[in-house]
């Protein structure tokens, strides 16, 4: 499976998606720097993590501007799969391609730590590996990930089924505690209507091997693999 | 002479602002106890040159705030325009 990488000035976390997608998962990577437009013809493309643009502004805000998101938004208009993860997710938040905004986190810190996910939707390109309510453990490391929605658009996310991750304690429960950043309704990742546009605040790119503290991370590679080639 | 515009940008008012919140709370530990609530927000200067009509330059700074300076999903967005 062919994956494409965009890399922004202050993408941080590209070379963590093309090492767990070369090297643990065996496919292939280009890596697309911003000012280009060629995507070279994705099975899907990973929107990675980092400080783009130094997050000036707003954290994503001036990077969704690069030339390459113009190609991304077409990619995924034409049903591409786009996944976005941490300043990917806040990118994709600020071009429209996944509706809402990533505050602040609720304790003004940066935060650098594992966390548990439940899976709330297991019929998403990117976590159809899963089973229902599995839970994952996947580090974050951001300091504006306390997602927001207005209630109109929490209302849709719902009845759309788009609240992909939820924040949650080692067994699933979903807890004040649980929740790091002060995320509306402990959501830690979304998918768009169609389903094809992912964007979630932990990194599975940093949780694909033991030694890294968790492999669960791949279950979200292996869904994306499954969806488009058949195996698991 | 060029045209400056003042551009405000603030959290709207359904939105929680974090950094706000600790704001007040410092003020209010320096004994500043009637300051019951604070806002952050963001202050941009433009320029413009001074050929451009007043219209002209409120539809610019209009799209400006629209497209880049605030996000619309979460703040709001005021500008002044004056010629100096």
């Amino acid at each position: 499976m062919r994956f494409s990488v965009p890399v922004f000035p202050g993408s941080n976390c590209d070379h963590d998606c093309e090492y767990v997608l070369r090297n643990v998962e065996n496919q292939s990577v280009e890596m697309i720097w911003h000012k280009d437009t060629d995507l070279k013809n994705p099975d899907c493309v990973v929107v990675p993590g980092g400080f783009s643009y130094g997050d000036y502004l707003r954290t994503g805000a001036i990077a969704r501007f690069s030339p390459v998101m113009k190609s991304v938004a077409d990619f995924a208009a034409k049903g591409g799969l786009v996944i976005g993860i941490c300043n990917g997710f806040q990118i994709l938040c600020e071009a429209g391609l996944l509706p809402g905004a990533l505050l602040r986190n609720k304790n003004l810190k940066f935060i650098c730590q594992s966390v548990y996910l439940r899976t709330e939707e297991t019929n998403t390109p990117f976590t159809n590996a899963c089973k229902p309510h599995q839970v994952l453990k996947i580090p974050i490391a951001h300091g504006e990930g306390n997602y927001f929605i207005d209630a109109d658009g929490l209302k849709k996310l719902k009845d759309n089924h788009q609240i992909v991750v939820r924040y949650c304690d080692s067994e699933g429960k979903l807890t004040p505690e649980s929740n790091p950043n002060g995320s509306l309704e402990n959501i830690a990742g979304i998918c768009n209507v169609n389903r094809n546009v992912f964007g979630l605040m932990p990194h599975p790119d940093r949780s694909g091997e033991d030694i890294l503290g968790s492999h669960d991370g791949n279950y979200i590679w292996k869904s994306i693999l499954w969806t488009k080639v058949g195996v698991q | 002479m060029a045209w400056h515009v003042s551009v405000y940008v603030t959290l709207k008012p359904s939105v929680m602002d974090p950094q706000g919140a600790t704001v007040q709370r410092a003020l209010n530990q320096m004994g500043y106890k009637a300051v019951t609530d604070v806002r952050v927000g963001k202050f941009t200067e433009l320029e413009f040159e001074a050929g451009l009509s007043e219209a002209d330059v409120k539809k610019q700074a209009d799209e400006i705030c629209d497209k880049l300076l605030a996000n619309p999903n979460i703040e709001s967005y005021r500008f002044t325009v004056e010629k100096k």
